[in-house]
């Protein structure tokens, strides 16, 4: 069974994630939790929203989730594939997903994930990772530490450092005194 | 000098640690070359010909006396003893060891030091203006902007994996001296027709393959929104610009395949969702950057000491180094001063590791114990009393360090090129020399006048040949070490690319082309007061280009030596 990270815990994976074959055909099992491609989505609609079974979404990093604004409700899930992890196009459309088009579940990582990009994927909104495969999954939960702070706002602390720089101060120095 | 607090401490000490382990995981074998070299790379190390070559940033070029001491015992623990000042006021090391370089950067951290976001395809080190704080036009202070800017990209997780990387200039004046229009993203302070603060925002410019000046994005953007208009630019480059080959992936690209106006309305619909937003500064936070800067407690003094205008009388050499090397300061009775690492035979910007601690000692006595950096490779003291000019001129000599050449064609700026970049076309540093001891005569050099030369060793362009007055660039023509020759560019508000002067020419030929040139400048000159640069503009380049290479033309009578045709 493969393993995801999810919410910094390590769990089974129960989403089967589905592209299209060489010829440009979906196989699409009639249960189970899926992820089809934004391209099958835009064409299947219909018989999709029929299934039973939980319906995840996944983009490319070329694709614009705008797309997918007035589908929101329909998926349980949405997953941008990075194709090399160094493609930084997905933590632009996560960015967009969380802060602008307002999408509050799961939002998940796949493909070219690594151990040491989870902290900025994590800090642009995604919540779950489907490392890839040669990764040391419990090796890798250590990365969501490795800062305690930054200056940008995130998904989960909207306020970047400078608005709340005077509040931590304060702390400090109460801790200090007490 | 901006002072860390303990969180911009505590985040430049993780970042250490997780460089560290990343090494280690290198080194046992647990994370591949591949996997390994965008880390190292935002991590200012290089793989280069030799060995590893590491870059350190010194944001918008401001460095205390304590940290260039730790640079000086940096470079004879680790390296070979010295360093190399690039024109992106960073400085390079080239023979530390990999599994030294952790080690390095906790010792860097220790004065509040790094190498992050040096090199890679992220938010690169903000730049500005060398007399930053000291020039009397100033409308902000640049140092406070590039502070808050260095802040916000600084491991900014949206933009760590951009398409290239990415630059970003800043002039507090409207006289642009930081070459904001040959930047990603050019800032240059301005006030609206009420007398407000902010910035005119440029895109899209650069050198390089396909060097362009940059778009005006926005005449006039108040500086409360800057950061989230910065996020707008750079979300629209990081979803829209080409990843599919890599000289076509710089933002310039984008603005230039879209057009400007297409650019500009899509970032426009982007920042209409980020205004207002919580990146949106304030006062307070502006107010609290500049309030952890160190500023110099200036001393009353009178504007022209009786002391130093008699020695200027008394002393020719002392005179013809105030005329070049140092520039007037807004404080009555102080003056900046230009360190030049320019001097003939040594590599243009290279410092040893017993010049920086002596260089560290003269800031300490003469500068507040500060310096700066400049993008011309030189090191600057720019609080200077002018009482203590005399003296600092005989230590500076006795150091190496007073060569009267400030803006003068020995001036010169050079990438490494092929002694140490693996990317070169031809080397940079022995031209620089060949043309540094072929102008050596000081009244000649003084003659010739202001004269910008950039060297680059390819089109990389890290020496900024296009917008050198004179430009070299190293080409590689059939596996031979070539030289294409252009004239014309510059720097500033009249920011121009220079044009190709025609076939490239081998290395031994370069120092007589270029003499060419200059005969015929001195020969069509107006006046002294008509620089190179000037005469390139009145008279076009047809009459460079027949002089070096028409061979059926008769040459001008050389004033100064007969040369055999080029
Ligand atoms: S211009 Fe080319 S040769 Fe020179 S440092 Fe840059 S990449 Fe290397």
């Amino acid at each position: 069974m493969a393993t995801i990270i999810s919410r910094r815990q390590v769990l089974a994976d129960n989403w089967q994630l589905l592209k299209r074959a060489a010829d440009g055909s979906i196989e699409i099992p009639s249960d189970g939790d899926v992820i089809v491609p934004l391209s099958t989505w835009l064409e299947q609609r219909d018989a999709l929203v029929k299934r039973t079974g939980q319906l995840g979404v996944w983009l490319e990093g070329s694709d614009d989730p705008a797309l997918l604004v007035a589908d929101l409700e329909h998926f349980a899930l949405i997953a941008v594939h990075f194709q090399q992890f160094t493609d930084g196009r997905g933590y632009s459309i996560a960015r967009l997903l969380r802060a602008r088009y307002g999408w509050q579940r799961e939002l998940r990582a796949v493909g070219d994930v690594l151990r040491d990009q989870l902290f900025y994927l994590s800090s642009c909104g995604f919540n779950t990772f489907a490392l890839r495969a040669d990764q040391n999954v419990q090796a890798a939960m250590t990365a969501f530490e490795d800062f305690s702070e930054a200056y940008q706002g995130s998904v989960e602390r909207p306020q970047p450092l400078f608005r709340r720089r005077s509040l931590i101060q304060h702390e400090d120095t109460q801790k200090a005194a007490i | 000098m901006y002072l860390y607090d303990e969180i911009d401490q505590r985040l430049v000490d993780e970042r250490v640690a997780q460089f560290r382990d990343q090494t280690r995981r290198f080194l046992a074998g647990e994370l591949s070359e591949d996997d390994f070299r965008p880390l190292r790379l935002q991590n200012g190390l290089y793989i280069q010909r030799f060995a590893p070559m590491l870059r350190i940033a010194i944001p918008y070029g401001f460095l205390a006396s304590r940290q260039l001491r730790a640079l000086a015992c940096i470079a004879r623990k680790w390296d070979r003893g010295y360093g190399h000042f690039s024109t992106r006021q960073n400085i390079q090391f080239n023979w530390p060891k990999l599994e030294d370089v952790p080690d390095i950067l906790a010792k860097l951290a220790t004065v509040q030091m790094h190498a992050i976001q040096t090199s890679g395809n992220c938010i690169r080190n903000t730049t500005t203006d060398h007399f930053a704080g000291t020039a009397p036009d100033e409308i902000v202070d640049p140092l406070v902007w590039c502070e808050i800017i260095r802040q916000w990209s600084t491991f900014h997780p949206e933009f760590a994996y951009l398409p290239r990387k990415f630059k970003i200039a800043v002039s507090g004046s409207e006289s642009d001296r930081a070459a904001t229009r040959v930047h990603d993203i050019g800032l240059q302070a301005t006030r609206d027709a009420a007398g407000k603060v902010g910035f005119r925002v440029l895109a899209g410019g650069g050198l390089g393959r396909t060097p362009l000046l940059g778009a005006v994005m926005r005449e006039f953007m108040p500086w409360q929104h800057l950061l989230t208009y910065l996020e707008a630019i750079l979300r629209v480059y990081n979803r829209y610009g080409r990843r599919d080959n890599k000289y076509r992936a710089r933002i310039k690209i984008l603005v230039k395949e879209l057009t400007p106006d297409v650019f500009r309305a899509q970032v426009e619909d982007e920042w209409s969702h980020l205004q207002g937003s919580a990146s949106t500064l304030t006062a307070d936070e502006v107010q609290r950057v500049e309030q952890r800067f160190t500023r110099p407690g200036y001393r009353k003094s009178d504007a022209l000491s009786p002391g130093y205008v008699l020695a200027l009388s008394r002393d020719k050499a002392f005179s013809n180094w105030v005329r070049r090397n140092v520039q007037p300061h807004k404080v009555a009775g102080y003056a900046a001063v230009t360190l030049s690492l320019k001097k003939t035979g040594a590599p243009p910007g290279d410092a040893t590791a017993d010049q920086m601690d002596a260089i560290a000692d003269l800031a300490d006595r003469f500068s507040f114990s500060e310096l700066r950096v400049s993008h011309e490779q030189n090191l600057i003291l720019a609080d200077v009393r002018q009482t203590d000019l005399f003296d600092l001129w005989q230590q500076a000599r006795a150091l190496g360090l007073a060569t009267p050449n400030i803006g003068l064609i020995t001036n010169i700026i050079a990438c490494p090129g092929g002694d140490f970049c693996s990317l070169a076309n031809a080397k940079s540093i022995p031209v620089a020399e060949a043309l540094q001891r072929r102008f050596d005569d000081l009244d000649y050099l003084h003659d010739i006048g202001e004269l910008d030369l950039n060297i680059s060793g390819c089109m990389n362009s890290c020496g900024h040949h296009h917008i050198g007055h004179i430009g070299i660039l190293g080409v590689d023509k059939q596996g031979a070490e070539y030289y294409q020759i252009s004239i014309g560019g510059a720097q500033g508000n009249q920011a121009a690319l220079g044009k190709v002067l025609g076939p490239s020419v081998s290395q031994a030929e370069v120092p007589d082309v270029i003499e060419r040139l200059i005969e015929l400048y001195l020969e069509r000159r107006d006046s002294e007061e008509e620089r190179f640069i000037d005469v390139v503009r009145r008279i076009g380049i047809e009459p460079f280009k027949e002089y070096v290479y028409g061979n059926h033309h008769q040459p001008a009578a050389s004033p100064r030596r007969q040369l055999a045709t080029a």
